[in-house]
């Protein structure tokens, strides 16, 4: 009796002590959000203002249009007066100009949810019953629709809350490769042309190894433009080594997959 | 026992922490064009001289050939040759991938070329320096008085293997050339290879000539001159020099084009003030009437595959584009848009329509979508139009004039090329002014 007891007693506490110890893993791997969202929006203006041709600029200046006027049009004007001294104050013109440009670089973000999350408690933000129903609404879309040209604004939705990247990090990483690749621009707009691209990195960000996931449809006759575009893709990475990773984490990242789309490019 | 469960909680714990893969989506880059390396080819020892082509320099004449067209095309950036770090020759056989990524090259050409026996033999790479391998590699063997043609098709070889697309070098040109004063304009047919070599005139200037268009094999030209103080349709060999009217018609015959497979012209035939648009079967001579109507329908142009043809009309008011079927049935109206719409062609590729618009007093080339969706207007002028396609559907040769003063002072006309995104304007190099381009397709094919 005594025995079983004792028995029930250890296991019990090491149930509890198991519990504690994996419930904020089990908690982080669905949700994974940066808890510290409103910051880095400043931050990352600074990291990703990078320059860009005339050409992609005229594109972004007319994202940046269209999104003002949805901001505008879209949210309630009384709860945008409490949100934007609250959160980010902008004390002068140029910073309110680096956030815009900020927004231009990454037009599929989908900051007004970002905004609203900042907003609640805390508590609210690790609801993990919705957001693992924004999550996998978002997977199971992109599942669905992953030829459609949407599927980078899906794909971007699921980037911010599921990457082990936080926000700034992952703009540093796409900024620096933004520099590095040049865009073929003979391919034509209105094909399926995304390529995905798995890395195995080391500690420093070097690649130790890199594979085109659907390398198969290189030499399928008729890919020709797929190849070039993959072609180009590597010639990115391999010039951008070593990428910039964040100096922790390195199980997180060890492994990333990269997905090259020039449709806005081309488009422009 | 213990062990188990421990074991089995601890699998748990790392299987929940572990993470899922990140993804990152990279939508931008930069826009500058690709840089590339091209070494000039190394020239074999072994090799015998040629009465009209000095061998020794044939490595780097051929470099600078490919050199030149890929800076044209405003797609790759030929890095100086100062900057070069290995000779020719060793290049050719394995280069050192480092030493080439050092001086910021992303892709680099070597090659060598042998003349024996009275031929020519040129071989080249194509290496990805990133990746440290070879992309592609081919020989040509061919006389040497040909290596130009040589260098144009390596050139349309790599360009190819790095876009995607086919290339456009091994092309020509034909033209209209212009000398003397605006009131008496001497024109000759003339053409020329794409990058401005090779000019050959074609007639002597006796008579009046307009619109020069090839065929689908380059043999044949079709173009506009005067018969009997009459402008008519004519039909030139290049290679026997021989002309003719084309068709019996009792009037004017203009803007003649062939069908896409070279069987028959299309062209318009106008009779008292009225303009109709008219097939010829060269073979059987058969004239076939497209359109019946009132207005004034010219400047016809087959789609690719042959089923439709796109033309401009005034039968709205003002000129615009309207596209039918080949037998004259179905006819649309394209373009609804301000101005005036005229000089549509149809691209190769078939996707698009490039066209001449009239808007204010100012001339504008631009392509849209075969509905006529999508307009962009891609170069704006005081005079400017008959825009031609490339044979890859990339880039657009048309021709512009200069303001006169009242005496035709200053006027000057000369071909320009553009590509379809609005970008990489450039001025072709004539010997003399020029007009009224037609791109040939490749003459390699």
């Amino acid at each position: 009796m005594t025995k079983s007891l004792i028995y029930s007693l250890i296991f019990h506490s090491a149930m509890i002590l198991l519990t504690v110890l994996s419930l904020p893993f089990m908690i982080r791997e669905p949700v994974d959000l940066p808890p510290i969202v409103s910051v880095e929006l400043i931050q990352i203006s600074d990291k990703t203002n990078i320059p860009f041709a005339p050409k992609a600029r005229k594109i972004i200046e007319e994202t940046k249009k269209k999104e003002e006027r949805i901001v505008s049009e879209q949210a309630p004007p009384a709860a945008k007066a409490k949100e934007k001294p609250d959160r980010i104050p902008l004390p002068d013109e140029k910073k309110e100009k680096k956030k815009i440009i900020k927004k231009k670089q990454n037009p599929e973000e989908i900051e007004p949810q970002i905004r609203q999350s900042s907003e609640f408690e805390k508590k609210e933000i690790i609801d993990t019953n919705q957001i693992a129903a924004l999550i996998d609404k978002a997977k199971e879309e992109e599942a669905v629709k992953k030829e459609q040209d949407d599927k980078l604004t899906q794909s971007s939705v699921k980037n911010s809350f599921a990457t082990g990247l936080t926000l700034s990090e992952e703009d540093a990483l796409r900024a620096q490769i933004f520099g590095c690749w040049s865009v073929p621009l003979g391919l034509p707009y209105d094909q399926d042309l995304l390529v995905r691209i798995k890395l195995k990195l080391k500690q420093d960000g070097t690649i130790m190894k890199s594979e085109i996931l659907d390398h198969q449809r290189m030499n399928r006759p008729g890919q020709k433009f797929y190849k070039v575009l993959a072609e180009s893709a590597l010639r990115a990475v391999r010039l951008c080594q070593p990428l910039k990773v964040p100096p922790t984490g390195y199980e997180k990242w060890k492994d990333i997959q990269l997905n090259f789309n020039p449709v806005e490019m081309l488009k422009g | 026992m213990k062990k188990i469960i421990l074991t089995y909680f601890t699998y748990i714990i790392f299987t929940t922490s572990s993470y899922s893969l990140i993804e990152v989506d990279i939508t931008r880059g930069n826009l500058d064009p690709l840089p590339i390396a091209v070494s000039p080819l190394h020239v074999d020892i072994k090799s015998e001289e040629d009465k009209n082509v000095k061998i020794k320099n044939l490595g780097n004449d051929i470099s600078e050939i490919i050199e030149k067209n890929f800076k044209n095309t405003g797609l790759f950036n030929p890095l100086k040759k100062e900057a070069f770090v290995q000779k020719p020759d060793i290049a050719h056989l394995k280069p050192r991938f480092e030493d080439w990524r050092l001086i910021k090259a992303q892709a680099l050409v070597t090659g060598k070329l042998l003349v024996k026996n009275g031929k020519l033999k040129v071989e080249f790479r194509l290496w990805d320096l990133t990746a440290a391998k070879e992309m592609t590699a081919l020989a040509f063997t061919t006389t040497p008085s040909n290596w130009r043609r040589v260098a144009h098709i390596i050139s349309d070889k790599i360009y190819e293997r790095l876009t995607g697309e086919e290339g456009y070098f091994d092309t020509r040109i034909i033209y209209v050339a212009e000398s003397g004063l605006k009131s008496e304009r001497i024109k000759k047919l003339a053409i020329m290879d794409q990058d401005g070599a090779n000019t050959k005139y074609l007639t002597l200037g006796n008579e009046l000539v307009l619109t020069p268009r090839f065929n689908p094999t380059n043999q044949m030209v079709t173009y506009l001159s005067y018969f009997r103080n009459m402008p008519r349709v004519y039909l030139l060999d290049i290679e026997t020099g021989m002309q003719e009217v084309v068709g019996n018609f009792p009037g004017m015959t203009f803007a003649p084009r062939f069908s896409p497979d070279g069987k028959k012209i299309i062209m318009s035939f106008a009779k008292d003030g009225n303009s109709d648009i008219y097939t010829m079967d060269l073979e059987s001579r058969v004239v076939e009437r497209i359109t019946n109507h009132s207005s004034i329908d010219t400047s016809p142009s087959f789609s690719p595959d042959g089923k439709y043809i796109v033309f401009n009309s005034d039968r709205s008011g003002l000129q615009q584009i309207y596209v039918m079927r080949s037998d004259g049935s179905n006819v649309k109206r394209i373009t609804f848009g301000k101005g005036i719409y005229g000089t549509p062609v149809w691209s190769p590729r078939g996707d698009l329509i490039a066209f001449t618009k009239v808007r204010k007093g100012r001339f504008y080339i631009g392509v849209m979508r075969i509905d006529g969706t999508g307009e962009r207007l891609l170069t704006e002028n005081f005079y400017q139009e008959a825009p031609s396609w490339s044979p890859n559907g990339r880039v657009l040769v048309f021709y512009r004039e200069t303001k006169s003063g009242s005496k035709g002072e200053g006027f000057s006309a000369s071909l320009w090329s553009i590509d379809i995104t609005g970008y990489n304007e450039r001025k072709l190099i004539t010997k003399t002014d020029a007009s009224d381009p037609s791109w040939s397709s490749l003459l390699s094919k």
